[in-house]
């Protein structure tokens, strides 16, 4: 097991062809450490969420090298790559996503049934993740009757349900007053604190990239301040 | 993801805009019902058709006649003036039409028992009956039939003639009755009809016989409104018919009946017919005679099953549709769920069983449907209009053909479904969960 869980070089992602080629991307570099918080930083348009997408093998790099766990991703496809995007990612996304005429239970469980888990084994692990997020009491309720801090927690409940290694949070209190936004906050940072899971989470917010360990920052689709590439 | 939790995933699906699920499964939903219901009534037409055939209870029996061959039939007509043939008759039964057939003499009956297959030969002998009569009614025409070994009549009341017995035995029509002068069936056994029968020199002979039960014809039944006579009727009839007429002269039959075994199989029948007309006869079983009439009814089935079908594709567009709009829908969800690592082609099967199980859901309610009114209509007809078909269910329905029914519109609906269900698949985790 190698300590990088991430290792960029020089990754490139070009949208569209020709005349409308936009280059998001325009070559970063940098490692991710086990259980690491990473911020990746900068303002609306400046590459964030391409990054993120590109790390979470969601979208293929236009060029470059992207190694998970010394593996080159490049090498993952079909089977391996649902199998890792199933078992090693957990996703937590400014919109909620939640299937709103469906229990928050079986929102959760979603990850669970993707990899093929036996009803009675996604109910277990299921209401674990909710206990963590103190919302088992809700297991039963639609998800559009939740507030959006519970929805917010449903879907870390769900992020967690698969014991993931890697959280990715994009933009996770966009949507949140701040004092709702605080509390998932903390839940994140203890996950990151308690169960060694690395977080990296998309934010144009300073403070909540304070918190990292790290901030990658990103401008026009490059990283600035390569200072704070050196382990804080 | 496990394919139980695929089907219970699709299902659910279809339910959460039950509209929209509701009136796509309508009409798969008339398609299925109109299909059930055209081909429940070819399977009730001909299972009657069957029954009948059954009950006639002749399936050993094959009516010989002995084609002319100068004369074949549809489209051979010849303009030109044919040779006599003193044997030549023009019967309007057992042929095709058109062609006449040579009457059969002793020496083609001898010929026919010596063919490999034939156990028996009796020639059927045609009787011209001018009227029948009871004691004080008036005189009715009649159409007079033998009746084989074997066979058995639709009996209404009374029993069937004994083919064995010495004395004169005849069984009539069910309507003859009141014309006869009888209020009820049950009072008409054990009267005696006077049948007239005339012979070479327009002299009339009269032949009384009893009267042992009443018959109801039956739609498949080759003997129709006829009164039937057993053997012994049936000889004195063609003796005072044949009166003053030199024997050998008498012995002209317009056809045979041949038994062959009561076991043969299809093959041994097509054999034995291929005998025949290398012999220069043709054989023709009551299947055979029977069998351009399931053609038709066949050919009828067919044609509503068209329409049906056509409801179908039209239903199948709507299914199409439901499912664009739905994959429209649900781009997010699909996108996080193939984030979340599904296979395209599980969103593929989810789509597609979504499909599969609305067009389920139409053709089962349809045809579900389809067997209760179908039932019920029957119900009723054979109380009014069909009432003089007893044993018809005109709509009956027979499991195997039920389900293929559902299978096919299933199948149907999957097809509809891969459309949408490839587009779903093909979408993009991350343009589906893009947000600003
Ligand atoms: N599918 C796409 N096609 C073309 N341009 C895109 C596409 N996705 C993103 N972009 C562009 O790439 C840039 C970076 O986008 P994004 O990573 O979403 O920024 P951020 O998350 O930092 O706001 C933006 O200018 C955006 O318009
Ligand atoms: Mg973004």
């Amino acid at each position: 097991m190698t300590q990088q869980i991430f290792t960029v070089h020089d990754l490139r992602k070009t949208y569209g062809h020709g005349q409308n080629a936009f280059e998001a991307l325009k070559g970063v570099s940098f490692t991710i450490d086990r259980g690491e918080s990473i911020a990746i930083l900068g303002k609306s348009g400046s590459g964030k969420s391409t990054l993120m997408h590109v790390l979470a093998l969601l979208d293929a790099p236009t060029s470059g090298k992207l190694s998970l766990d010394g593996v080159d991703t490049t090498s993952l496809r079909g089977k391996n790559l649902n199998a890792v995007r199933n078992k090693t990612f957990g996703f937590v996304f400014q919109q909620f996503f939640l299937t709103p005429n469906a229990t928050v239970l079986e929102n959760v469980t979603l990850p669970l049934k993707i990899a093929g888990v036996s009803a009675s084994e996604r109910r277990r692990r299921g209401m674990e993740a909710l206990r963590q997020l103190e919302l088992d009491d809700k297991a039963k309720n639609k998800a559009v009757n939740l507030s959006g801090g519970q929805k917010q927690r449903v879907v870390i409940a769900r992020a967690l349900v698969n014991n993931p290694s890697i959280i990715f949070a994009d933009e996770p209190t966009g949507n949140l007053d701040s004092a709702t936004g605080a509390v998932v906050e903390d839940i994140l940072f203890d996950l990151n604190a308690q169960n060694g899971i690395t977080l990296i989470v998309v934010t144009h917010d300073e403070e909540l990239a304070a918190r990292c360990d790290r901030q990658l920052r990103i401008r026009d689709g490059l990283l600035v301040d390569e200072t704070l590439e050196v382990a804080a | 993801m496990k394919t139980r939790d695929l089907v219970s995933s699709a299902i659910s699906n279809t339910f959460r805009s039950k509209t929209r699920t509701v009136l796509t499964a309508l009409a798969i939903f008339i398609g299925a019902f109109t299909l059930t219901l055209t081909n429940g009534l070819g399977t009730g037409i001909n299972a009657y058709i069957d029954d009948t055939l059954e009950g006639i209870g002749v399936s050993d029996v094959l009516t010989v006649t002995k084609p002319d061959p100068s004369s074949v039939g549809f489209g051979a007509s010849s303009t030109e003036p044919q040779l006599y043939d003193p044997d030549s008759i023009d019967v309007d039964q057992g042929g095709a039409p058109g062609s006449s057939v040579i009457a059969l003499t002793p020496e083609d009956l001898d010929e026919l028992s010596s063919i490999n297959g034939v156990l028996d030969v009796q020639a059927v002998r045609q009787v011209t009956v001018d009227f029948v009569q009871t004691a004080d009614s008036e005189l009715y025409v009649a159409q007079l039939a033998g009746i084989l070994e074997g066979q058995s009549l639709n009996i209404t009341a009374g029993r069937e003639p004994d083919t064995d017995a010495t004395t004169h035995e005849v069984v009539i029509p069910a309507s003859y009755v009141e014309s006869l002068g009888f209020t009820d069936a049950s009072a008409i056994i054990g009267e005696t009809l006077t049948l007239q029968v005339s012979d070479a020199t327009r002299t009339s002979h009269s032949v009384d016989a009893e009267i042992v039960g009443t018959s109801e014809p039956t739609l498949a039944s080759p003997l129709g409104e006829s009164i039937v006579a057993n053997t012994s009727l049936t000889d004195a009839l063609v003796e005072a018919q044949n009166t003053g007429i030199p024997a050998e002269q008498a012995e002209r039959y317009p056809q045979a009946s041949v038994w062959f075994a009561a076991d043969a199989s299809p093959e041994d029948i097509t054999a034995l017919k291929d005998r025949l007309s290398d012999a220069g006869y043709s054989g023709l079983t009551v299947e055979d005679q029977l069998g351009t009439f399931t053609t038709v009814i066949d050919g009828i089935v067919l044609v509503l099953n068209g329409f049906a079908v056509i409801a179908l594709i039209a239903a199948s567009f709507g299914i199409v549709n439901t499912l664009l709009m739905s994959v429209q829908e649900r781009t997010r969800e699909i996108g996080l769920m193939k984030a979340m690592g599904m296979g395209s082609g599980k969103v593929f099967g989810l789509f597609s069983l979504e499909a599969t199980f609305i067009g389920f859901l139409g053709s089962a309610v349809g045809v579900f449907a389809a067997i209760i009114s179908g039932t019920a209509i029957s119900a009723a007809l054979s109380e009014s209009l069909l009432a003089d078909l007893p044993g018809l269910q005109l709509i009956a329905f027979d499991p195997a053909t039920t389900a293929v029914i559902i299978l096919v519109i299933m199948g149907i609906a999957f097809l509809a479904g891969t459309l949408p269900a490839a587009r779903a698949a093909k979408a993009d985790p991350v343009t589906s969960l893009r947000y600003e």
